[in-house]
């Protein structure tokens, strides 16, 4: 090796060299995260790229120095490891959303602490940092910090501890403006005088401010804001690469930051929404729509039962399956297929009407699906599913609510009004498969519970759909 | 002062890639997309792992012990969550419908290839 000059490179040129192999490797996984048939490659790559940045960041002088600190990171991070292959593991596929949540927040929550450590070294050694690395360093913990605390909510809300419908109160966007010209404030004073005092503040207020972005946002609208969030973490470690010095974090972090605030307008807009809007419409909207929801609980609704139900398939020509979050929920995925299945053999038309946000995240319902082997090609996205609705006989929604309720069509002041539905509505039957007549996701009602053409079917969505195929098979 | 400038020029670059690599990216995969990112950005570990690594006194070991296990928690834990979305997914859309009838058709599901 020593013989031939090109390769005596200092060890520390190896390791940048491995650094850029590393971001070669994010990339490539981007990009195959984005097509189908390589997005499983992609992540294998994405998982190598990063196995073999961390493991030459131990080739770095700087991380052995100390023993002490060199075992209690190891120390940290088989405990890390330890805890978060079995949580990834055994998470159900109905967490899923909440879990991705999790740990996009500890990313956000470790880029701050990074940062906050960097500030406190270069006090404890008495530099007097630069005004740009103070920069650095506030932008580092701001941006973590909002993505840690926003997180945190977000989890809270699909995991539903906490309500997840829109949360307003009383001069909402003053506080939240008040939260963040003090932000400014304190950055100012802290570039100004050099001091670490101020980072406390911009820390709590950061901390604050995460919470309360997140308050207002509820219903379908959690996943994009999830999205939003992983932009935000990827931001954050990118500006812990600035204060580090370190091109492999500025990149990493950045191609995330830039291709995840794409992704989250992509995501707003396959439900016909802005941004702002999404971030935004909570305030002062929820109250007309909550005055609505309260007088119609305790409306008739035609209840059914699996023998009619399987009849009423058996002899329709057309069946449009519309799932959502309920079929997560049932693990019914694969019922639901053996019902499409004897359908099909006894001639009827069936097909699946996938909305882009059916479940907690876009392509949920596509996911599950997959699982349980469904062809592709009888999946539809709601645009081209919506002109067949009319000539359909049956839609069957299985746990779905909000993505077929009218209301997005012509209840304006209603939170999800001007979200895409899909057309249920206009098949000649609806058949409902609910667990309860709790409301969806928005938290809010639903008027084609109430309609002449609909009836429900009520308990779990495995059971009923079991007891379905048991009457088509008989009818 | 000159390496700031540099680390921007990388910063704007990259901007332009990470948007540019993932803009024809179809519905479906938005959520396994944002997974996966989600643990690219877990490479703070290699930040966390330096700044850990000359942490004096205790509170800054603590926190220093904190952003390793938490950024570990990122990076691990996103990758496996992403694969086993990924797992869903498997083979080409076209040849599902007959991997439906000859379950074994294209591949076994494989066990997760787990980051470290």
């Amino acid at each position: 090796m020593t013989t031939l000059t090109g390769l005596s490179m200092p060890l520390s040129t190896w390791r940048d060299l491995a650094y850029l192999i590393a971001i070669i490797g994010f990339i490539v996984a981007l990009k195959g995260l984005s097509s189908p048939k390589r997005a499983r490659q992609g992540n294998l790559v994405g998982a190598a790229a990063a196995a073999l940045a961390v493991g030459f960041t131990f080739t770095n002088p700087v991380v052995y120095a100390h023993d002490t600190n060199l075992i209690l990171a190891l120390v940290a991070m088989v405990l890390g490891a330890a805890v978060a292959v079995p949580a990834a593991r055994l998470v159900k596929m109905t967490a899923m959303p909440q879990m991705v949540a999790i740990f996009n927040g500890v990313g956000g929550g470790a880029a701050a602490v990074i940062s906050v450590v960097e500030m406190l070294h270069w006090h404890s050694q008495g530099t007097q940092p630069a005004v740009y690395q103070i920069a650095e360093v506030l932008l580092g913990v701001l941006i973590g910090t909002v993505s840690f605390s926003g997180s945190a909510i977000a989890f809270a809300k699909l995991q539903e501890l906490m309500a997840t419908r829109p949360i307003t109160y009383p001069a909402q966007q003053v506080i939240n403006a008040l939260v963040g010209v003090a932000i400014v404030v304190f950055v100012i004073l802290a570039l100004v005088t050099g001091s670490i005092a101020y980072l406390w503040p911009v820390l709590a207020l950061s901390f604050v401010l995460g919470v309360i972005f997140v308050l207002p946002i509820g219903g379908a609208d959690v996943p994009v804001l999830i999205s939003l969030l992983n932009s935000f973490t990827g931001l954050a470690v990118a500006a812990s690469g600035f204060t580090l010095d370190n091109n492999l974090l500025i990149v990493a972090g950045t191609l995330v930051g830039a291709s995840g605030i794409l992704l989250t307008r992509l995501m707003s807009k396959a439900m016909g929404r802005s941004l702002p809007n999404i971030l935004f419409s909570a305030f002062g909207a929820v109250v007309t729509a909550a005055g609505g929801a309260e007088g119609t609980t305790d409306r008739a609704v035609r209840s059914s039962t699996p023998d009619d139900v399987g009849t009423l398939l058996a002899y329709a020509r057309k069946v449009v399956i519309v799932p959502g979050y309920g079929l997560a929920v049932a693990q019914a995925q694969h019922v639901v297929k053996e019902l499409t299945d004897s359908l099909m053999a006894k001639g009827v038309d069936v097909f699946y009407a996938i909305h882009p946000v059916a479940g907690r995240m876009p392509g949920h319902m596509n996911v599950l699906l997959a699982e349980a082997n469904v062809p592709y090609d009888e999946l539809k996205e709601m645009d081209e599913a919506n002109p067949e609705m009319s000539t359909a006989d049956v839609a069957l929604v299985v746990g779905a609510n909000d993505t077929v309720n009218p209301a997005a069509d012509d209840t304006p002041g209603s939170p999800i009004y001007g979200m895409p539905i899909i057309h249920a509505n206009e098949a000649a039957h609806i058949v409902f498969l609910k667990r309860s007549m709790r409301p969806g996701f928005a938290g809010i009602d639903n008027e084609l519970l109430f309609d002449d053409k609909t009836v429900l079917l009520f308990g779990d969505a495995k059971d009923t759909l079991q007891k379905l195929v048991t009457a088509v098979a008989e009818a | 002062m000159t390496g700031i400038v540099e680390y921007l020029t990388i910063f704007v670059l990259a901007a332009f890639v990470g948007v540019e690599v993932v803009s024809k990216v179809p519905s479906i995969l938005h959520t396994p997309l944002m997974s996966g990112s989600n643990a690219i950005h877990g490479i703070v570990l290699v930040g966390a792992l330096l700044i850990m690594g000359e942490a004096h006194g205790p509170a800054q070991l603590v926190l220093g012990f904190l952003a390793v296990f938490l950024a570990t928690l990122n990076v691990v834990g996103g990758f496996v969550v992403t694969d086993r979305m990924l797992e869903m997914f498997k083979g080409k859309p076209a040849d599902r419908a007959k991997a439906t009838k000859s379950a074994a058709a294209d591949g076994a599901p494989g066990r997760n290839g787990a980051a470290k």
